[in-house]
């Protein structure tokens, strides 16, 4: 059982890694049709928006035609960006939509997101453990990663995705809701279900007792 | 304010989206209920070990064929 105090902190302490401060120089770059400049965003983004995609359709095929598809639309239609956001959330908005469309392609009668959500579940945790302060240094950066995403697998595609955006991509509650065309309240229960099980399914390999 | 209410409120206290009178109360439940305080770590460990997880390199295949995805489509925009 843990002693420590909890503290307050924000749940994402660390400046996101998406921004850089050339990014408006390079999109403006781009807006003229320099190609290198958009490669340069190309190379910035790629491995997030292929992880992005993975983790949405669950398919290295999939996820390759979107991340493909993502960056040749962002392309395309640069000129709607009106940068009333960040360049990258944009651009995760188009990949989402992608690979929104693969996966219902895939599985049509499976994946509605606005549909309620009632699993039945308890959502009261029953795995309660101490995980101590960096249980995540216990791994390789590579075991890890494999950890994370054969975790984030195993959930329910609507909480995936929630979950992908919200506190994987850092877009906002509204952003989120507006991107995946669900209610406020819609993400919020979807985004803590998706928190509670991650925690959860990530006990077994971060609790104390797994490293004494 | 009981274990119950405080995982109903657990996203809106880690997003810190409370009032002030709310998160006081939460933080008052968990000084002496250890149960919610290891919930509430571990959730936001959850996040953060999400969050900071850096992506792993594009397999060299798939990165070829995206450059030459690119720069087919891109030279036919720009014609």
């Amino acid at each position: 059982m843990s002693t420590s105090k909890t503290n307050p902190l924000p749940v994402h302490p660390l400046p996101s890694s998406v921004v850089k401060d050339d990014e408006p120089i390079l999109v403006a770059a781009a807006k003229a049709r320099d190609i290198s400049a958009f490669e340069t965003l190309v190379g910035r983004y790629e491995r997030k928006i292929f992880r992005l995609a993975q983790n949405i359709t669950q398919n290295k095929e999939d996820a390759e035609d979107v991340m493909q598809e993502a960056f040749l639309k962002a392309y395309e239609h640069l000129d709607e960006f009106q940068g009333n956001s960040r360049f990258y959330t944009w651009l995760v908005r188009i990949a989402v939509n992608q690979a929104l469309m693969k996966l219902r392609k895939r599985r049509p009668n499976q994946i509605s997101l606005d549909e309620e959500v009632d699993t039945g579940e308890e959502l009261m945790p029953r795995e309660v453990e101490d995980w101590g302060p960096s249980p995540e240094e216990r791994f390789k950066q590579s075991e890890l990663a494999g950890i994370l995403s054969s975790t984030i697998a195993e959930l329910d595609p609507s909480f995936r995705i929630v979950f992908q955006l919200r506190d994987i991509e850092e877009m906002s509650t509204e952003e989120t809701a507006e991107a995946l065309g669900l209610s406020i309240p819609a993400v919020k229960s979807r985004l803590l279900r998706a928190r509670l099980k991650l925690r959860q399914k990530l006990n077994r390999y971060f609790r104390r007792s797994e490293n004494s | 304010m009981n274990c119950r209410s405080i995982v109903k409120e657990l996203c809106n206290y880690l997003d810190e989206a409370l009032d002030t009178t709310l998160k006081d109360s939460i933080e008052k439940h968990l000084e002496h209920c250890d149960d919610c305080r290891v919930v509430v770590d571990t959730t936001k460990k959850t996040i953060q070990i999400y969050c900071n997880s850096e992506p792993a390199p594009l397999p060299e295949d798939t990165k070829l064929r995206l450059r030459e995805a690119l720069v087919k489509r891109l030279r036919r925009v720009r014609a």
